[in-house]
Formats: C-alpha cells, sequence, structure tokens
C-alpha cells in the first residue's frame, strides 16, 4: 500500500503546489487544503501502516505492542484541526478581501495598500 | 433552508448528537474518541441545525457567546496544568484520583479537565466561523 | 547590588502608573530613589578604597556558561556615585523643567530605565551581561533624544544617535563574543588575568578594532562624534545626564575597564591616543563657532571625551590617575553648565549667545552657579578643575612633545568656550529677550549650586576625593596607587604652563572674532565631513533599500511561491541524488487489496478534479472527495480517532467552502498556457520529490521508534487506553494547549474579520 499511497501524496502535493500559484484567491485557498491532505497522509505514511489495529490498550492488558503508531496519529489529529482553522481565517479573509477591493485576481490585490 | 424533514430530524439529531458527543468526550481516553472528536461533533449538529432553521435559533441553545465558550475552554485547558504545581511537580503532570459519587467509583483526573478545555475551545471555534459567516450573510 | 540594579528597571516600569497616581509625589519618589543608591554606594566606598573589591554573582544561564556578575571596585563605585548623585540632581531638575509636559511619565520611565542600564554597564563583570546594559542605554537614549517626537528635527537626530552607537554597538558584540571565544571566559576579571594568551592572539587587533569601534561611537570620538551635538534636541536635562556625564563617559569606561585585558600594547597606544588627541582638539576647535548654549558645552564634552580617551591611551600611570581626577572635575562642572543652560533657555526662551547678556543681575543663583562651573571647566584655581588640568598636564609631559602641545592649546580653546558659555551670558549689558528671566524655582537651581560647591570643595580640600580616584586609577591600573592632589604644587614647570594657557585661553576670548576669521579654512573639513558620509551612506542605505524591495517584494504571490518552491524543489532534488541511496526503494504492489486500490484511485482522481475543474462547486466537490478517501484509509490503517476527525472536519469544511464561496466570482482563466505548463513543471517536481520521499522513508529506518515509550506507558503512567488521547492531553499535553490557542486565535481571527468593518461604521 506504501507505493499507491507515495503516488497518491505526490499527487496532492503537486496539485496543491499548482493551485497555489494560480492568480484565484479561492484557487490558493483549495490548494492549502490540498497541501494539508498530502502532508497528513505524508505523516501517516512515513511513520509505517498497520493495517486494522489501532492504538488503543486492551481492558486488562498494561501495554501493548505490534498495533498503529500512535505518535503520528496524535500529531495529524491536532493538524486536521488546526489546518480547518487556518483555512477558515483564510477563507473569511479572501472572502472581506474580495468585497472590499472587489475582485478575487491576486495581481489586482498586489497594489491595494499604496 | 426550509425543509420539514430536515427540521424534524435535525432537532432530534440534536439532542442525540450532543449525547453521543458527551460520550466520545469522557470515553476518549480509553477508545477512540476524545475532546477533538466529540468538540467536532457537538458543532456539527449545531451546523446542522443552523442549516435546517437558521443561526438565530440555533444560537438559543448556546448559554453564551461563542467566544466565552473558547475563553472557557482555554481557562479549563491551562488550568488543568496547575494543580501538579501545588505538588511541586511540573506544569501539566497528570494527577489522578478516585472519587465515591452516589456510590459510583469515579476515576476523574486532570486530562479529562484538559480534554474538556479541548472540546469547549473545538466547539467555541467551529462555532464562531458559522455563526460569524452566517449573520453576515443573513445581514446582507 | 542586583537589587541596586535592577530596582531602577522596576521603579522605571512602574513610573508612569505612579505617576498617575500622584503627579506631585511621583517625582519626589523618582528624585529620592537615586540619591538612596547613592547612598548605599558610598557605604561601600571605605570597603573599596581599602582595596576589596565586592563581588555578588547569579547564575543566569548556566548551560552556556553565562552569569550575572557585579562587580563594585574603586572604577565602578567612580561611575555609580557619578550616575546616581548626578541622577537626582537631573530628575529633581526635569520635575520643573518638564513640569506640565503631557509625556512627563514617559520621561521618568526612560530615564530611570537609562540610569539602571548605565548602572549595570559600570557594574557588569560579565561582557554579555555589558553588551546587553550598553544596549540598553543606547535605546532609551534614543527614546529621549526623540522626546520630543512630533519634532522633525529631534528625531532625526535620535535615529542619527541610535545608528551610529547601535553600529558600534555591533562591532562591541562582535568584538565581545571574539575575546570570550579566545579567552575562553565572558568574565572581565578573568580575561584580565590572563591578557598575555589574548594579546598573542592573531585576531587581537581584530578584536581591538571592533572594541574600539563601540567604544569610539558611544564616546563621540572623530570620527563618530557629529551625533553628539545633533543629540542636543534632546531636553537639556536629558543632555545633561545622558550626553555630558554619563552615557557618553560609557566607552571611556569602556576602554578604562579593559585597558587591563587589551591594553598596554603598541597598536592600543597609538590608536587610542591618537583618535584621543584628534577629538579632543577638533572639537575643541568647533566650539568656538557655535552659537547655541548647549552646542558649545556639547563639543567641549567631545573635547574633554577626546582627553580622557588620550589618557586612557596613554595608560601609564599618571595617565591613568589624571583621566580619573578630570573625569571627576569634568563631571562636576559640565553637568551644571548643562542645567544652567537648561534654565536659561527655559526662564529667557533662547539658547543663543548672541542674544544673551547681563542674566547676572536677574538670575543671580544660576549665575553663581554658572560662574563656579566655567572657572573650573578654564582650569582656573581654586576649583576642582585646577587640579585636573594640573593632573592632565603632569601626564602629558610625561608623554610626548606633540600630546603635549595638543593638550595645551586644547586647554587654551577650552578656556576660552568656558567664557563663551558659563560667563558671558551673564557679563555685560542686558539684552531682550523672548521671556523676562528670574531665578527659577529651588528645584532647578539646587544642581548647579550642589555640583559647584563640590567643584569648590573639591579645590579646596582635594585630599577628600582622593581615595575614591586613588581605588579607581588602581581598578584600571590594576595594582595599587596612591594619588596625593594638591591645589598648590609649588611654582614649577607645570605652573608655567597653565599660566601660559591662561593667557592664551584669553588671548582667543579677547580676539575671538578674528581668530574665527582666520581659521575658518579649516572648519568645513571637521564638520562637514563625518557627517556628510553618514547622510551619503543613509541615503545609500535607503536607495538600495527601496531598490531591493522593489525586485524581491513584487506583490506577485506566486511569484513568490514559483520562486520557493522551486528553489525547495532544486535543493531537495539535488540532495537526494547526490546523497540518498536510491537502492532501498521497493515499489511493492503485491500488498495492496482491492478496496485500498479502490480508495486510493478515487483520491487521486479527486485531487486531479479538483485542479481541472472549471467551477468552484465542482472544485469543492472534488476536495470533498479527496478529504472523505484520506479519512478512509486512517480507517484502513488503524486511526479511528483520525478518521473521524477527518470525517467531521471535512463535512464542516465543505460547508464553509460553499457559504463563503458562494459569494465569490466564478472561475476565470487567468494565466497563459507558457505559465500553466511552468507552475505545472514546478509542482510535478516537488509531488514527485515527496512520492520518493515516503518510499524512502517507508523502507529505511534510521532511528528507533519513539512511539513504543508511549505505548508502554500510555496505561501505567497516563492512565489511559487510547494512547493516542494520552500522548494528546497528557504526554504531549503543552503542545495541545497551544494548538488549540492557535485555533482560538483563528476563530477570534474570523470573527474580527467578519466584524470589524473599518470606516463604514458598523458593527454589532
Amino acid at each position: 500500500m506504501e507505493a499507491l499511497l507515495a503516488i497518491v501524496i505526490g499527487v496532492l502535493y503537486a496539485s496543491g503546489v499548482y493551485m497555489l500559484m494560480r492568480r484565484s484567491i479561492v484557487k490558493l485557498i483549495i490548494g492549502l487544503a490540498l497541501l494539508a491532505h498530502g502532508a497528513s497522509l505524508l505523516v501517516f505514511t512515513a511513520a509505517g501502516l498497520t493495517r486494522a489495529v489501532p492504538p488503543v490498550i486492551p481492558y486488562g492488558e498494561k501495554a501493548v505492542t505490534a498495533v498503529a503508531d500512535p505518535l503520528p496519529q496524535a500529531l495529524i489529529l491536532t493538524a486536521i484541526v488546526i489546518s480547518f482553522g487556518v483555512q477558515a481565517f483564510a477563507m473569511v479573509l479572501a472572502y472581506r478581501a474580495y468585497q472590499t477591493v472587489g475582485t478575487d485576481d491576486l495581481d489586482d490585490m498586489k497594489a491595494t495598500d499604496t | 433552508m426550509n425543509s420539514l424533514i430536515l427540521r424534524t430530524a435535525s432537532r432530534f439529531l440534536l439532542i442525540l448528537l450532543f449525547q453521543f458527543s458527551i460520550f466520545l468526550l469522557l470515553r476518549g481516553h480509553n477508545d477512540p474518541g476524545g475532546g477533538f472528536v466529540g468538540g467536532l461533533v457537538l458543532a456539527a449538529a449545531l451546523t446542522l441545525y443552523a442549516i435546517a432553521y437558521d443561526v438565530r435559533s440555533m444560537r438559543r441553545f448556546l448559554p453564551c457567546r461563542a467566544q466565552t465558550i473558547i475563553a472557557w475552554g482555554l481557562l479549563a485547558a491551562a488550568v488543568s496544568g496547575i494543580f501538579s504545581m501545588f505538588k511541586g511537580q511540573p506544569f501539566m503532570t497528570g494527577q489522578w484520583g478516585h472519587f465515591d459519587f452516589l456510590g459510583l467509583d469515579l476515576h476523574l483526573g486532570t486530562p479529562l479537565l484538559f480534554d474538556i478545555g479541548v472540546y469547549l475551545t473545538v466547539v467555541g471555534v467551529v462555532l464562531i466561523v458559522i455563526i460569524s459567516l452566517a449573520e453576515e450573510v443573513e445581514d446582507d | 547590588m542586583i537589587f541596586a540594579v535592577l530596582s531602577g528597571f522596576v521603579l522605571a516600569l512602574l513610573a508612569p502608573t505612579l505617576y498617575r497616581l500622584s503627579a506631585r509625589w511621583s517625582g519626589a519618589v523618582f528624585s529620592v530613589f537615586p540619591a538612596i543608591l547613592a547612598f548605599y554606594f558610598l557605604s561601600h566606598m571605605e570597603a573599596v578604597a581599602g582595596g576589596a573589591a565586592y563581588r555578588v554573582t547569579y547564575p543566569w544561564m548556566p548551560a552556556m556558561g553565562l552569569e550575572l556578575s557585579f562587580n563594585l571596585d574603586g572604577l565602578g563605585l567612580l561611575f555609580a556615585l557619578a550616575i546616581t548623585v548626578v541622577g537626582t540632581l537631573i530628575i529633581t531638575y526635569a520635575g520643573s523643567y518638564l513640569h506640565g509636559h503631557p509625556s512627563l511619565p514617559r520621561f521618568y520611565l526612560f530615564i530611570l530605565m537609562f540610569m539602571a542600564s548605565m548602572l549595570g554597564v559600570v557594574l557588569s563583570d560579565n561582557l554579555i551581561a555589558l553588551f546587553i546594559f550598553w544596549e540598553l542605554t543606547s535605546i532609551t537614549s534614543y527614546f529621549l533624544i526623540g522626546f520630543e517626537h512630533d519634532k522633525d528635527t529631534a528625531r532625526a537626530a535620535a535615529l542619527q544617535a541610535l545608528l551610529v552607537t547601535g553600529g558600534g554597538g555591533l562591532a562591541l558584540m562582535a568584538g565581545v563574543l571574539l575575546m570570550g571565544q579566545i579567552g575562553g571566559t565572558f568574565e572581565i576579571s578573568a580575561l584580565a588575568a590572563d591578557n598575555a594568551a589574548l594579546q598573542g592572539h592573531r585576531l587581537y587587533p581584530l578584536v581591538l578594532a571592533l572594541v574600539l569601534a563601540g567604544a569610539f561611537t558611544k564616546s563621540a570620538q572623530v570620527p563618530f562624534h557629529f551625533w553628539l551635538p545633533s543629540a542636543m534636541e534632546a531636553p537639556t536635562p536629558v543632555s545633561a545626564y545622558l550626553h555630558s556625564a554619563t552615557m557618553v563617559k560609557a566607552g571611556v569606561y569602556l576602554l578604562a575597564r579593559l585597558s587591563p585585558v587589551l591594553g598596554g600594547s603598541d597598536i592600543w597606544l597609538y590608536v587610542v591616543t591618537g583618535f584621543g588627541a584628534a577629538t579632543m582638539l577638533a572639537s575643541a576647535y568647533q566650539a568656538l563657532y557655535q552659537t547655541d548654549l548647549k552646542k558649545i558645552l556639547a563639543y567641549s564634552t567631545v573635547s574633554v571625551l577626546g582627553t580622557l580617551t588620550m589618557l586612557i591611551g596613554l595608560g601609564d600611570k599618571l595617565a591613568i590617575k589624571a583621566a580619573m581626577v578630570f573625569l571627576m572635575a569634568h563631571v562636576l562642572y559640565k553637568a551644571a553648565l548643562f542645567l544652567v543652560a537648561g534654565s536659561i533657555d527655559h526662564e529667557t526662551g533662547t539658547r543663543d549667545i548672541r542674544h544673551l547678556g547681563g542674566l547676572r543681575k536677574t538670575m543671580p543663583i544660576i549665575c553663581a552657579g554658572a560662574g563656579v562651573g566655567a572657572l573650573s571647566m578654564a582650569g582656573l584655581p581654586p576649583f576642582f578643575g585646577f587640579v585636573g588640568k594640573e593632573a592632565l598636564y603632569e601626564a602629558v609631559t610625561h608623554g610626548n612633545l606633540p600630546v603635549t602641545v595638543v593638550a595645551v592649546l586644547t586647554s587654551m580653546l577650552l578656556f576660552a568656550v568656558a567664557w563663551l558659555a558659563g560667563i558671558r551670558p551673564f557679563s555685560g549689558a542686558e539684552t531682550h529677550t523672548p521671556k523676562h528671566p528670574h531665578d527659577p524655582p529651588w528645584t532647578m537651581w539646587l544642581g548647579p549650586v550642589f555640583l559647584g560647591c563640590l567643584s569648590v570643595l573639591f579645590g579646596f580640600v582635594p585630599v577628600l576625593p582622593e581615595s575614591l580616584l586613588s581605588a579607581a586609577a588602581s581598578s584600571v591600573l590594576g595594582k595599587e596607587v596612591h594619588m596625593h592632589l594638591a591645589l598648590w604644587h609649588g611654582f614649577n614647570a607645570l605652573l608655567v604652563l597653565s599660566l601660559v594657557t591662561f593667557g592664551l585661553g584669553a588671548l582667543v576670548y579677547w580676539q575671538l572674532e578674528t581668530i574665527k576669521r582666520v581659521t575658518e579654512f579649516a572648519l568645513p573639513a571637521v564638520r562637514r565631513g563625518p557627517s556628510h558620509w553618514y547622510a551619503l551612506w543613509l541615503r545609500f542605505l535607503n536607495w538600495s533599500a527601496v531598490g531591493q524591495t522593489r525586485v524581491l517584494q513584487n506583490g506577485y504571490l506566486r511569484l513568490y511561491l514559483a520562486t520557493i518552491m522551486t528553489v525547495t524543489a532544486v535543493l531537495a532534488w539535488y540532495t537526494f541524488l547526490t546523497y540518498g541511496d536510491v537502492a532501498v526503494v521497493a515499489m511493492d504492489w503485491g500488498d495492496i487489496g482491492v478496496h485500498e486500490w479502490v480508495v486510493g484511485l478515487v483520491a487521486l482522481v479527486g485531487a486531479i478534479a479538483t485542479v481541472r475543474a472549471q467551477t468552484f462547486l465542482r472544485a469543492v466537490m472534488a476536495l470533498g472527495v479527496v478529504g472523505y478517501s484520506v479519512a478512509l484509509i486512517f480507517v484502513l490503517y488503524g486511526a479511528p480517532d483520525l478518521a473521524m476527525t477527518q470525517f467531521l472536519i471535512e463535512t464542516l469544511s465543505l460547508i464553509l467552502f460553499v457559504f463563503v464561496f458562494y459569494y465569490m466570482p466564478p472561475f476565470k482563466r487567468f494565466s497563459s498556457r507558457v505559465v500553466i505548463a511552468r507552475h505545472a513543471v514546478i509542482g510535478t517536481a516537488v509531488g514527485a520529490f515527496f512520492t520518493l520521499l515516503v518510499l524512502v522513508a517507508t523502507s529505511v529506518q534510521w532511528h528507533p521508534t519513539i512511539s513504543t515509550y508511549f505505548s508502554e506507558n500510555s496505561y501505567l503512567m497516563g492512565q489511559g487506553r487510547n494512547i493516542v488521547n494520552v500522548i494528546l492531553v497528557d504526554f504531549r499535553g503543552f503542545d495541545t494547549l497551544g494548538e488549540i490557542t492557535v485555533l482560538a486565535v483563528a476563530g477570534i481571527g474570523v470573527y474580527s474579520l467578519i466584524r470589524l468593518r473599518l470606516g463604514k461604521g458598523r458593527g454589532s
């Protein structure tokens, strides 16, 4: 599965980077979202995959081995939530900028502070 | 949105999902779940309700403004770390204890309080975004 | 002693609040505070004079070998007393001088902070701490010079002072770090004990140049002297305190303090003496041409700083003794004269000596203070300035002839300057001034009178400061010395030299206009030169900053991103191809189940569809497909927590996207095919690198995983069975706290963006 996921991650990064460089501010934010997905999967896959054994210690035992790696999961969990916060902020910023400037073209926004 | 089925469903779903979110929050330490997921479930339920009716009706369910929920959440999370300092341990060392509550043996600790803080913060942040945007839209 | 230094900072921070509580009483508190410190330092006098240095250390960053160590020896005590005694007088004075000024609390804040920093400079034994306090004095000086910040000239002068002294500060920092590197310690006392290692090192000339750059900029030595006269834009108490009595002497202090470490070599002798001599003569000469009372005093201050530098450069026993005596004499008379100048300005409304005259009748007390100050500055007996000048002459005549000539010429010029600044405004006929002068309140004449009394007292009884000055000279020289000061040395060569100086000085004053006319040709060279270079340099910096900003910050976001991404891709690929081991990469397609193929391919198709979507709704839908596929991957590989979170977040994101982008315009095609192709190449390069990265990372394990620790201790220490949750709320709870704080900030940010509509006057 690593091989397939590696390609998925590559495509996610490629499309994310490509979208970041569009002139439309909406596409830029979509690019951010794609990058966030790519990054989550990158951390998840790079740490090694284990099929279907969640990192939960069964009742009656003190510790487990041979479960999915819990550490990247903890990292990704907060990353997902934070990327939501960042995206929400970016979206509202774009919305507000569009309202104020009257365009979603980033090239037209570059001179608005002068 | 004006859909009778959605409206009726969302009302029941709200109650159910609220209970489910608390369930996820409380069991999160031992089973899949936790403050993040629990908070998101409640926020999603409230959002659904806001879509079915409108944001004003949804806000009736909130005891206070969304900002205040965030503030309480952060406060709870930060305060949970302080208890250990009274014992001379570093900030945020988990403290656990057994409490007898109406004959139930409760196993409670500061990480739970921390998770409640996470829960409240997540709920507050999602709501503040939804409410701000929706009211902006409704105003225009 | 740490308390003595640091309490000033605390009081400074409280100053605005205290002032608001009671404007009247807070002023008194601020004035009394330095006086208390002065008594504290005086109480150590006896021990210090006996040769015992009082030392306190406090571990600061033990991991880096840094200690906050304070050392009260003779030199430190001399400066500490100057700082606190003059500080008391200045703050008392300023209360009246700036009475009713709206920014008075700010003044107290900065002047107290300055005082504490200055004490830190002169008491620190650690070079790093010394440097930090040193920079703090530069910064507070910046704020104090620019105190009248609505004036262009004040802002320009403040910036100039900051740039010059700050630039020197950077050099000093480099020098300090080099010294620490070479000597293995930052403690000055330890470095002084083993100065041979430092002086024999091949980097010694560089260290010396850097340290001297710091000291010379701070103490306004030629060619950096121009900032000090400009700094006269500051309120007069500030000029009296920072730019005469204390801060500008920090450079001299540093030279004195480090002369056991760096001094004694030939370069030291020639460079320090040379710059000092050039400064003393050039600025005494320029002082003659000034008409602004404060500028006259400023140039004469620069001249004295040059004298002190020169004496420290000479570095023998007589020179160091003379430096200490001269320094004390200067503090006493120059601070007094500055305060007099401030009072004149305050009472008459002008500082231009051409419009001043006959003030002896209207301002008798100030006149007395000014007279004593001027006579002491002129080096006339029986004032302490005379003792200082005698010591100077004794030192230079034991040196060499050029230095002697410079010293005599400078003293001659300063004699005339003293007359110009301290006597002329009070003599002659009364002139018409913008305001009708009379003696100011006692708070404003206390300073000149008190300092004047000391000038007279020490002049008549030079035994009084002897022990302090001996101790100071001992700590500079590194060995016990005793000095014997006297007003009357008998009729000898030095006295003749003094008499000649007085005669010449009187002649200069008498024939001032003629001399000014005759020597005017030299003025442009000394006056215009350095400040002109400074202006040119500043213009060049601005020009190049504007130029490179225009190129680098061109405002096209996609160009920044394209640049960053290209550079990243090139560097990453280069590193990988050069050092990486492609052989470890194994593409194993055999272990993929059918359902996994489906999930993976759906994610792929979703990503591509997102890029190719022609409407925002399709793009958002495709993005949702990607998000849910990611969630499914989490389900398949044992991450239920992640899967739940991802599902919920994805749903909420979709709702938000639709909410917001419903109001955005439809997609348009902005870019040309060439641009699209270029961006596609960049994107592909980045994406392909990450594919490879994942393949390598999953094939090789370089380090043992640390997750085992969490798996083993989650229940035992964290008392939880869900390891992910235990990591989040317990093991790495501090991280999570930070993360929910970021989340909260994002939420508040959204709220503010929506609700705060600047200029539209709408809000809820």
